[in-house]
């Protein structure tokens, strides 16, 4: 167990995080992410509200179905990342544990009269994925398996009112569940004892995003990226794109037109030896042209595997950099991502 | 055979021959997790005790290795490369890292023995 966001985390249960990691791919893993700050937004306009502070498409969203966006910087950085759910009568939002006090201060300043917002600190959130996680699910809760990608249902499992949306961090198909805190621990155990469902825990979750090369917040993204620079364009909805009317649209719009001077890339180092975040990346023998910000060592992929952003000069797929590894050049190549291809349920 | 000796850095030392055999403890390789790169010392380099000689990179982290005396480093495990795993199975045996002609040989002996060992990791807990 280690602390992180003021919570205890397991970083691994007994098996380790390749058995994990490895499992998950294979079968299904069950994470415990209560840690994430979980809220409501309610009442009329509360999509056009939420839309003050994210480029998302909130108000094109629709019943039952979730998105990825980010709120963002007056100056264009990217202030966390967050997903959003439209349960009809409300908008149901997932922000990180490390960002939450400030997401929610900024969402609640100067909403309209009539939209609210509720902290939901006693929902607990379970995170259930892998390829197996449907067919293990589908007796106990077929409400969850009639969902594709991106759906959010409110349902029962176990005699637990949950509320569960096909999505995840892992690049597999999966389901992150919300629940009662005092219901939570029940609700777990009757998840892991699902056929093939093993406890995986936060060391498995990073490999596991890493491959699929999503951001982690604080680590690939924060204020001083902007999505552009993040390539996280496609999660700025088209309307907003023609209305600029987001926090940090200038920066946006400008880099759109001419480029961002820095990009994030996908890297795979040559050999075995993983490159960590903060690595300095340089072109082949000459100046630093970039940092890593996530890296490690991919399970599935049999290999090393880092992102970080490069000058965007260096960003093409299949061009050589040198990652300054302890003091020596190792080298690697740009990468297309995901690693490890995606399989959501579309 | 002799007797295991122990660092406070987690690595054993087993004095063999003329030169001494060197690895991470089972306390150590559990700590670390799966181990999936080594990057060892070239063979006939001259180490200082406690200098930092070797990386061994697991899922978790990177972790240095240290030279727990001085001398030379007279072989290096070879295996490791191609099977870094051998650390998590085999810590104090197939797993080992390198092989240390010592400068000094009373300093293995100084070195803490494995109830000292037991002693020192029960303190860090």
């Amino acid at each position: 167990m280690v602390p992180f966001a003021g919570y205890a985390m397991p970083v691994q249960y007994p098996a380790g995080i390749l058995t994990e990691h490895l499992h998950v791919r294979s079968q299904a893993g069950l994470f415990d992410v209560s840690h994430m700050g979980q809220a409501e937004l309610v009442g009329e306009g509360a999509a056009a509200a939420l839309e003050r502070v994210t480029p998302a498409d909130v108000q094109a969203l629709k019943p039952g179905r979730q998105r990825y966006g980010l709120l963002m910087t007056p100056t264009g950085g990217i202030f966390d990342d967050f997903m959003v759910a439209n349960l009809g009568d409300r908008l149901f939002l997932v922000v990180n544990a490390s960002r939450k006090h400030e997401d929610f201060a900024l969402i609640e300043q100067g909403l309209p009269a009539g939209v609210r917002l509720n902290r939901l600190p006693d929902r607990a959130l379970l995170a259930l994925q892998g390829p197996g996680a449907a067919a293990a699910l589908g007796p106990v809760a077929p409400a969850l398996t009639a969902l594709t990608f991106m759906g959010i249902t409110a349902a029962e499992v176990a005699g637990v009112p949950i509320l569960a949306s096909r999505s995840g961090y892992t690049g597999e198909d999966g389901w992150e569940i919300s629940a009662p805190a005092e219901q939570a621990e029940a609700l777990a155990k009757a998840l892991l004892a699902l056929p093939g469902v093993m406890p995986a825990g936060l060391g498995a979750r990073d490999s596991l995003r890493l491959e699929a090369g999503l951001c982690l917040y604080g680590s690939d993204i924060d204020e001083t990226t902007s999505p552009v620079e993040a390539a996280l364009v496609w999660s700025i909805g088209k309307r907003r794109r023609m209305a600029w009317d987001f926090p940090g649209a200038e920066r946006v719009r400008e880099e759109l037109a001419n480029g961002a001077a820095r990009v994030r890339v996908g890297l795979k180092p040559e050999g075995r030896q993983p490159a960590r975040g903060h690595t300095a990346i340089h072109a082949p023998g000459g100046g630093a042209i970039g940092e890593i910000t996530s890296g490690g060592f991919g399970p599935s992929l049999g290999g090393p595997m880092a992102m970080g952003y490069v000058a965007r000069d260096h960003a093409t797929d299949g061009t050589a950099l040198d990652l300054m590894v302890r003091g020596k050049p190792l080298a690697a190549r740009v990468a297309p991502m995901p690693f490890v291809p995606h399989r959501y349920a579309r | 055979m002799s007797e295991m000796k122990y660092t406070q850095d987690h690595e054993w030392v087993r004095a063999e021959g003329d030169a001494a055999t060197i690895g991470i403890t089972d306390h150590a390789q559990t700590a670390l997790g799966d181990v999936v790169f080594v990057d060892l010392p070239e063979v006939g380099r001259e180490v200082t005790a406690g200098e930092a000689i070797a990386v061994v990179e697991s899922v978790k982290a990177a972790s240095d290795v240290y030279a727990p005396i001085a001398g030379r480093i007279v072989e290096v495990n070879a295996a490791l490369v191609d099977d870094p795993g051998l650390i998590n199975r085999e810590p104090t045996g197939e797993g080992w890292f390198f092989r240390i002609e010592a400068s000094e040989p009373a300093a293995i002996a100084a070195l803490m023995d494995e109830a000292g060992y037991a002693a020192f990791v029960e303190s860090q807990s």
